[in-house]
């Protein structure tokens, strides 16, 4: 377990709540984030976990609760405010837009433009074939839309997007549900890498194993609350999937 | 593979081609579709062409006269098409447009013919800029107004620009109490094409040297550019061809419009007015381009720009190939809806300036049907109503097409009800065609 005394988390949510039509998607959750730290966000499909983070990346707007990052209270009310705290995102849907090819999507929101203003094609193309030379050497396709890509081939995408940005927190939705085992080694291999620059990581999945292979926190959600915050190493996969299934803590043995 | 990045200072490689009509595609980099859409309209062209030199012995449709007479004709209709482009690409619909024509028309008229002449005196050079400036403000505050509606109010486009469609013609009624207005200022005619409303030999053959100059300074500095980033470039012979290609359709087209001399009696009375007195043989006056084409290309091309070269093109392709993901990417949707509702009701009160300036009046029912026309024309110009896909050039070309249809079969004595008839199916088997392109293409 790795030593936070004195260290200002990189991320701090606060009593985050937010309602639709009643119900409480998210109610009362608190969760942090250090430096160079993989934070595993797991629950049931409903349980709010996606909700939570598109409240940090700028998608929804909290009821009530706060943000702080590196200490100081943040206001993310869209995401480009998201983006000014270096704050990125990898979303489940991906959200890219099929019709635009990778350079078009990496910088979507983003484009380099020249003097006059005009975006400026030939640089973000260089551009996106360094990046994604460095994250999947055999990504080719540049020119075409990203409707025409593989899946793995679309997730680099979208990684790349996060990772070009000088990010400082990376929001990962199950990155690689879509993915084969080659590219899910990839995906981790990645993680490790951007952990190891002092990136700080939530990253949300199914796989309780995946979670204990990659992260170094798991907090589990159910039913919109918060059952509770766990070092993975402190706990058995079992434990884990009692906290997700039964909202059960685990006891502690230190206790 | 040919694509292996260079190294810095290394010769940039050129496209690696194959033999035969695909590596020539490839190197030239021609869109499939936008020769499909060539050749259809070559087509139509020779078709009726042909049907008049078998038929009555003599073919019209390929004559100076005609092919400057259809290229005034598309000059409205592709203007607006410019616009819906962009309103479609999002996954909207606009069928106000050819009531914001009217309505705009009717108050430009108003303008010009009961409000400035009290104020400024008749004929002060003036009033065609006040006119001009009105009616693309009026239009695009219209459309801007019918944008919010949809992007704030929640309401489909569908139902805001059809109830705009019943609103804004029902106004240029109530403003004009259903009379024509005329006649219109003079110079403001000038806007509408004619004899007097175009640029004449010299004035064509300085837009077309403009034109050839553009055509190779762009292939110029996308060779430069494409050597500073080390993407493939074209092979030189290629690029000749290109260059050849464009400035070879612009001398054709200006050597076209130049062959088309003022009608007698419009000389007739220029000489009377001049006090000259006409040789024997008559007096050989080219028309050269017409200022409502001129209008149109002007409008294309900067279009073109903000389509593909600046950020708000970018988003408007973005938002219709994935709303959601736009809208993540910090893209304000809302106000991007807005501001395109703006440009599509701007371009149609431009469109009004041509054509009550064609008509010398305007009437209240200037522009109807015109959005069905306008629709049909971005659509078969390859604009994808599922959104996200659609070129400015392509819209043109729609409109052109349409055109020529209408055109053919008015010079071949089919009346109104076949044609309406032939351009409905057309319509529809076009979108059919492009659904079996796009089908193969994927």
């Amino acid at each position: 377990m790795m030593d936070r005394t004195g260290q200002t988390p990189l991320v701090e949510m606060r009593d985050i709540c937010i309602s639709f039509g009643g119900i409480h998607a998210v109610d009362h959750v608190s969760v942090d984030l250090y430096p160079g730290e993989v934070v595993g966000l797991l629950g049931h499909n409903g349980a709010g976990k996606s909700t939570l983070i598109k409240i940090l990346s700028g998608a929804y707007k909290m009821d009530s609760g706060e943000i702080y990052i590196r200490g100081e209270r943040a206001h993310i009310g869209s995401p480009r405010d998201a983006r000014k705290h270096n704050i990125e995102t990898i979303y489940q849907t991906l959200a890219l837009a099929d019709n635009l090819d990778a350079a078009g999507n990496l910088f979507l929101g983003r484009e380099i433009v020249n003097k006059l203003g005009f975006v400026d094609d030939a640089k973000m193309e260089a551009e996106t074939r360094k990046i994604m030379h460095r994250l999947n050497p055999n990504f080719k396709k540049l020119k075409d839309p990203v409707s025409a890509l593989s899946g793995g081939q679309r997730q680099s995408v979208a990684i790349a997007r996060a990772v070009y940005f000088d990010a400082k927190i990376l929001i990962m939705d199950e990155p690689t549900a879509a993915l084969g085992p080659q590219e899910t080694a990839m995906v981790a291999e990645l993680i490790d890498e951007l952990k190891r620059q002092g990136l700080g990581i939530f990253l949300i999945d199914h796989d309780v194993h995946q979670v204990k292979a990659l992260c170094d926190r798991a907090s589990v959600m159910k039913n919109g609350k918060l059952v509770g915050t766990v070092d993975v190493d402190d706990v058995t996969t079992d434990d884990i999937l009692a906290m997700i299934i039964a909202g059960k803590q685990p006891h502690k043995e230190s206790a | 593979m040919t694509n292996e990045a260079t190294k810095t200072g290394e010769r940039p490689e050129t496209i690696r081609t194959e033999g035969g009509i695909k590596g020539f595609l490839a190197a030239t980099e021609i869109d499939t579709r936008l020769l499909g859409m060539l050749g259809a309209l070559a087509l139509i062209w020779i078709g009726f062409h042909l049907y008049g030199v078998i038929v009555y012995d003599f073919g019209a449709f390929l004559t100076p006269r005609n092919l400057w007479n259809l290229s005034v004709q598309t000059s409205s209709i592709g203007i607006m098409a410019c616009g819906m482009v962009l309103v479609i690409i999002t996954r909207h619909i606009d069928l106000s447009v050819g009531s914001i024509l009217g309505f705009t028309a009717i108050i430009m008229g108003v303008v010009q013919v009961d409000i400035l002449p009290h104020w400024l005196g008749l004929g002060h050079p003036l009033i065609w800029i006040i006119a001009v400036l009105c009616g693309i403000a009026l239009g695009a505050l219209i459309g801007g107004f019918q944008g919010a509606l949809i992007a704030y109010g929640q309401i489909p486009a569908f139902i805001v620009t059809l109830g705009g469609l019943l609103v804004w013609r029902g106004a240029a009624f109530l403003v004009a109490r259903g009379e024509t207005i005329s006649p219109v200022d003079a110079t403001f005619t000038l806007l509408g094409g004619g004899p007097y409303g175009s640029v004449g030999a010299l004035g064509s053959w300085i837009v077309a040297g403009l034109a050839c100059a553009g055509v190779v300074g762009l292939l110029l500095r996308g060779r430069s550019q494409r050597k500073k980033f080390h993407t493939p470039l074209r092979p030189a012979w290629a690029e000749l061809f290109l260059g050849a290609l464009g400035c070879g359709a612009v001398i054709g087209a200006t050597l076209l419009v130049n062959a088309y001399p003022w009608p007698r009696g419009i000389l007739r009375r220029y000489a009377e007015a001049e006090g000259i007195t006409l040789p024997e043989g008559g007096l050989f006056i080219s028309h050269g381009y017409a200022i409502p084409v001129l209008i149109l290309l002007a409008v294309a091309l900067v279009m073109t720009v903000v389509m593909t070269r600046t950020r708000f093109g970018r988003y408007v392709y973005a938002i219709g190939g994935n709303p959601e993901a736009a809208a993540l990417a910090g893209i304000n949707n809302r106000l991007m809806t807005v501001k395109i509702f703006a440009i599509m009701g701007g371009l149609a009160g431009l469109s009004a300036v041509v054509a009550s300036a064609r008509l010398n009046s305007a009437t209240n029912s200037l522009g109807t049907l015109d959005e069905l026309y306008v629709i049909a024309a971005a659509v078969i110009g390859g604009t994808s109503l599922a959104g996200g896909v659609g070129t400015i050039y392509g819209a043109i070309l729609g409109a052109l097409v349409m055109q020529s249809l209408q055109t053919g079969m008015v010079l071949i004595g089919f009346d109104a009800a076949v044609q309406q008839l032939v351009v409905g199916s057309v319509l529809v088997l076009a979108v059919y065609l492009d659904i079996l392109y796009r089908g193969r293409a994927k």
